[in-house]
């Protein structure tokens, strides 16, 4: 292809910024000249990957965003959906993956920071944290240090701002070993009457900056996070931010309080590219220009340029467009909890980015180019064939073995218990958890009422690698299993997507054919998408992570009492196993734990199944015939029954027609472990027969010891302790 | 009954406190921000937990010399019933109020997990109701330190209010989490009208929220 490069700019200086030479070409079309230095950082941090969603734009419109109760889809700082009674749910989930890499715990805690700010510009008070992690292989050199120090840093944030982690995920796979996925989700809880836009309006009103001050921190953060990695990454350091929780804390007390008020116009965090983007989506959702005095804003290095103050991604500040007639007012608000509060600029019918520094004018950009004229890219893609099914000769594998397997799985770094990794996290600030980290979702009560907030994070790379479409609707099922599961009524998600190189044919094939998957799922559950993010060049010297679709669910329970756990709850109730059991062991955690293979075939989920099964435990949990339940996913059916146990310390009796591995160890999808109390066994079976739901009597509930019937037997106790040794040990 | 909770920058348990003493007493607290410099009549003054302006410097050290903590020491010297919990303990610490020290937790990690406390004083305002107790704690620094000397003083004055135990009130070393002297979990003053604890009783204030032993404190003092 010819380039039409003729232009004075130096090519180098261009392609340091991240533009392509072609993207180049048309900003000196839009501007009708070249851009200077101040200007070329706007497009390259508006035009970059992160921003821009030039590789994904295409693919995610055809996600399902609407429902009955979504309120805002995607576009916004955050999805909103209603939760009834005038109040709504507003969350998203956002990567913070390369400077996570890079500088653990404050690439951490500054994702926290960040997801926070999204929410409560909303106008919602968050009220939850998740996350969703994948580290390299545990013998990777770099893995401790990493997990370590995310772990801290999610802490550290969250637990300082007072916003309980309430749930998550975390996985270890050695494609993760130069690229680590650091994924934050918050929730937050609103007024359906008090949701905050970004949209700038009123001619001449006061652009305010409040916050922290601006410094030198982040400078390109998001062209950084728009690149591949290679050896020398880690000489990025200085392009990672630093987190100030306690200064978040006073910004989101400030907000709240002012938002109380009749005063905010349009409110926008100043997240990656800072004060770049934040102040042209504002101008671009109002369709009106902005003029900006950069004198003006707070400073916390002297003798910073136009260029710095445009691209600094200091945290903890925001942009908002007042009411004129309220700036002394929420002037007052700011001071009085020690926050910065200058008025920058104003709202202008132009349509132009205005930026004057000491009386000259630094920049004059039209706000269309920068927003409509951006790239959007079809990328080529091809599709590969998902990994054939493996079959495996079930008299190869020796029943007696069952026991030591399970204890094998359940001390696996990716099946063992994360204890270790929660009670670093205040998990019970504000005073509203009601089902702790370590059931299938978490739920938060929402404050001064009598129902709650479900919320689960999930994705199986593995499958996803292996068939990117089955991958896609698996993670968004999961989650709708782990909602279904917990007694609530699963209304909507967040996706988080994590990908390799989208200029790599086959990555872009993964993307296309998981965004499928989950748009199959989404639509056949109800159960749209209403926010995201996407992380794409998650690659290290060349080698892509495994596709990764972290999907973050949020439910509603009604009724609090209705609430389910995992734990079993009595002895001598009865186990039913809902849904279909083939014994499939390809791509299973058995394999990849016990032989150390990862072979055979994703496994298929049939929606139908999927949506009669889980519609049916709703039912359950209406009636009040199930005491506990549990989603049966990773490691299959044992591995859930042995999980129910270790929650409550009660043990189970487990007495099966079939009594061999791809029984107890098999992934089929659809399913679910519930306990029955004995005397309502009758009435339970009657409802499975209404419905001609698939459902199979696996045990009674004992005292503290998992048994097989003519296989072996474990104390509750012994394997509690498998489980909780191995973070732990690696850590110490 | 009046009682008070003191909110400083970057304390996150107050909106908690505030729920749990209004639920148990039937008022709610009035809010006191940090900057104020009187407290009317009080029954009850509680410092809540959180990261008081961000725990820079060392925890509680600044809170400690707000105006308002000025007026908290007047009035517990006055026998104004004080109660700190998590950083408002390491608050009472900083001015003095109470002895000793709170230092990094011997695991060097934030802990946050159910504990049981026991009651080693049945004779104050808040320990009335000698009780063993499962709560919550959420702290980075949480090890109660003292030298031989204060410990010493401490002891001979029964102002050791709670210690760690086992859920069957055996205080032994698995049931210290943090690494504390003596399995020391709250101390009081030598009058015995403050209380500083790590434990966080506000959490505990209903089954829903996975136990109500919390209440047994608040209960002790507003009763």
């Amino acid at each position: 292809m010819t380039s039409t490069w003729i232009h004075k700019t130096e090519q180098s200086l261009v392609e340091s910024h991240g533009l392509k030479h072609a993207e180049f070409d048309n900003i000196v079309k839009g501007l009708g000249r070249e851009p200077n230095l101040t200007e070329l950082g706007i497009f390259s941090a508006m035009w970059n990957e992160h921003c821009s969603y030039k590789s994904s734009k295409f693919w995610l419109k055809k996600l399902p965003t609407t429902g009955e109760r979504v309120v805002q889809g995607p576009g916004e700082n955050a999805g909103v959906i209603d939760i009834d009674d005038g109040d709504v749910a507003v969350f998203k989930m956002e990567s913070h993956n390369h400077p996570s890499y890079i500088e653990p715990y404050q690439g951490a805690a500054t994702g926290v920071g960040g997801i926070l700010r999204d929410i409560f510009t909303m106008g919602a008070r968050p009220v939850a944290n998740l996350n969703a992690l994948r580290f390299g292989e545990p013998s990777h050199p770099k893995t401790k240090h990493l997990l370590a120090g995310v772990v801290e840093g999610i802490g550290g944030y969250g637990n300082c701002i007072g916003i309980p982690t309430v749930g998550g995920e975390v996985n270890f796979h050695p494609s993760y070993n130069g690229n680590i996925l650091v994924n934050a989700m918050t929730v937050g809880i609103a007024k359906k009457d008090k949701i905050f836009y970004s949209a700038a309006a009123g001619i001449g009103n006061p652009v305010v900056y409040v916050g922290s001050k601006t410094g030198r921190d982040g400078i390109h953060g998001a062209t950084m996070a728009s690149a591949e990695f290679d050896d020398d990454s880690e000489d990025k350091k200085p392009t990672v931010q630093v987190g100030d929780p306690f200064t978040e804390k006073l910004l989101l007390e400030a907000c709240l309080e002012l938002m109380k008020e009749e005063a905010i116009i349009a409110i926008q965090d100043m997240g990656a590219a800072g004060l770049t983007s934040s102040s042209i989506e504002m101008a671009s959702k109002g369709n009106v220009g902005l003029e900006i005095d950069l004198t003006k804003v707070p400073m916390r290095a002297s003798n910073m340029t136009a260029y710095e103050l445009m691209l600094s991604e200091s945290q903890e500040r925001m942009l908002m467009v007042i009411d004129p007639a309220k700036e002394d007012m929420a002037r007052k608000i700011f001071k009085k909890w020690d926050l910065e509060f200058e008025v920058i600029g104003r709202v202008t019918d132009t349509k132009n980015l205005v930026l004057n520094m000491h009386g000259k004018e630094e920049a004059c950009i039209p706000i269309n180019i920068l927003v409509e004229d951006a790239p959007e890219y079809q990328r080529d893609y091809t599709i590969s064939e998902p990994t054939k099914d493996y079959t495996i000769d079930p008299n190869s594998l020796n029943a007696e073995t069952i026991v030591d397997d399970l204890i094998k799985m359940i001390s696996h770094p990716n099946l063992c218990s994360r204890r270790w990794i929660w009670e670093q996290y205040d998990h019970m600030v504000m005073a509203d958890t009601i089902v702790r980290p370590g059931s299938d979702a978490a739920v938060v009560r929402v404050h001064g009422t009598n129902k709650a907030i479900a919320m689960s994070t999930d994705c199986s790379p593995t499958y996803c690698k292996h068939n990117s479409f089955e991958g896609g609707k698996h993670a968004v099922v999961e989650t709708w299993r782990n909602l279904i599961a917990s007694g609530a009524l699963p209304i909507a998600i967040t996706d988080c997507m994590n990908f390799g190189n989208p200029e790599k044919p086959e990555i872009m094939g993964q993307f296309v054919e998981c965004i499928r998957g989950m748009t199959e799922a989404c639509s056949a559950l109800n159960y749209p998408v209403v926010s995201g993010n996407v992380s794409l060049y998650n690659e290290t010297n060349g080698e892509g992570i495994y596709p990764t679709p972290a999907i973050g669910g949020v439910g509603l329970i009604k009724n609090i009492e209705k609430t389910k756990t995992i734990a079993f709850k009595k002895i001598d109730s009865a186990i039913y196993l809902i849904g279909k059991t083939e014994g499939h062991l390809g791509n299973s955690h058995y394999l990849s734990i016990v032989q150390n293979q990862e072979i055979g075939s994703t496994p298929i989920i049939n929606l139908d199944e999927e949506l009669k099964n889980g519609k049916f435990i709703l039912e359950l949990v209406n009636k009040d015939l199930i005491l506990s339940s549990h989603d049966v996913g990773e490691g299959g059916l044992l591995v859930a029954a042995t999980e129910m146990s270790m929650s409550s310390g009660i043990g189970v009796s487990i007495n099966t027609e079939r009594k061999n591995h791809a029984y107890y160890f098999g992934e089929d999808q659809g399913r679910y472990l519930v306990e029955v109390d004995a005397a309502d066994e009758q009435k339970f079976k009657q409802v499975a027969e209404d419905h001609k739901i698939t459902i199979e009597l696996i045990g009674r509930t004992i005292d503290a010891y998992l048994m097989i019937q003519d296989i072996g037997k474990v104390s509750v106790k012994d394997l509690k302790s498998e489980s909780e040794k191995w973070f732990p040990n690696f850590t110490r | 009954m009046k009682s008070h909770v003191i909110v400083f920058p970057g304390s996150n348990c107050d909106r908690d406190v505030a729920v749990a003493i209004e639920k148990i007493s039937g008022s709610a607290p009035e809010m006191i921000w940090h900057k104020n410099t009187s407290i009317e009549h009080s029954d009850l003054i509680i410092v809540p937990g959180g990261f008081s302006y961000g725990d820079y410097l060392r925890c509680g050290a600044i809170a400690s010399t707000s105006p308002i903590m000025h007026v908290v020491v007047q009035k517990a010297k006055a026998g104004v019933p004080v109660i700190g919990i998590c950083n408002g303990f390491q608050i009472l610490i900083e001015t003095s109020l109470l002895d000793g020290a709170l230092i990094r937790n011997n695991s060097l990690s934030f802990i946050c997990r159910d504990i049981h406390i026991k009651a080693e004083n049945s004779t104050s305002i808040f320990t009335k109701n000698n009780i063993i107790a499962k709560m919550p704690i959420a702290h980075n620094e949480g090890n109660y330190f003292a030298s031989t000397e204060t410990l010493k003083k401490i002891k001979d004055h029964d102002q050791i209010a709670f210690r760690y135990c086992d859920e069957h009130g055996v205080v032994n070393e698995q049931a210290n989490p943090n690494g504390s002297m003596e399995n020391i979990a709250g101390i009081l003053n030598d009058t015995k009208n403050v209380l500083g604890l790590m434990p966080h009783p506000e959490r505990a204030i209903e089954i829903n929220l996975g136990g109500d032993d919390g209440k047994h404190i608040f209960e002790s003092v507003l009763n």
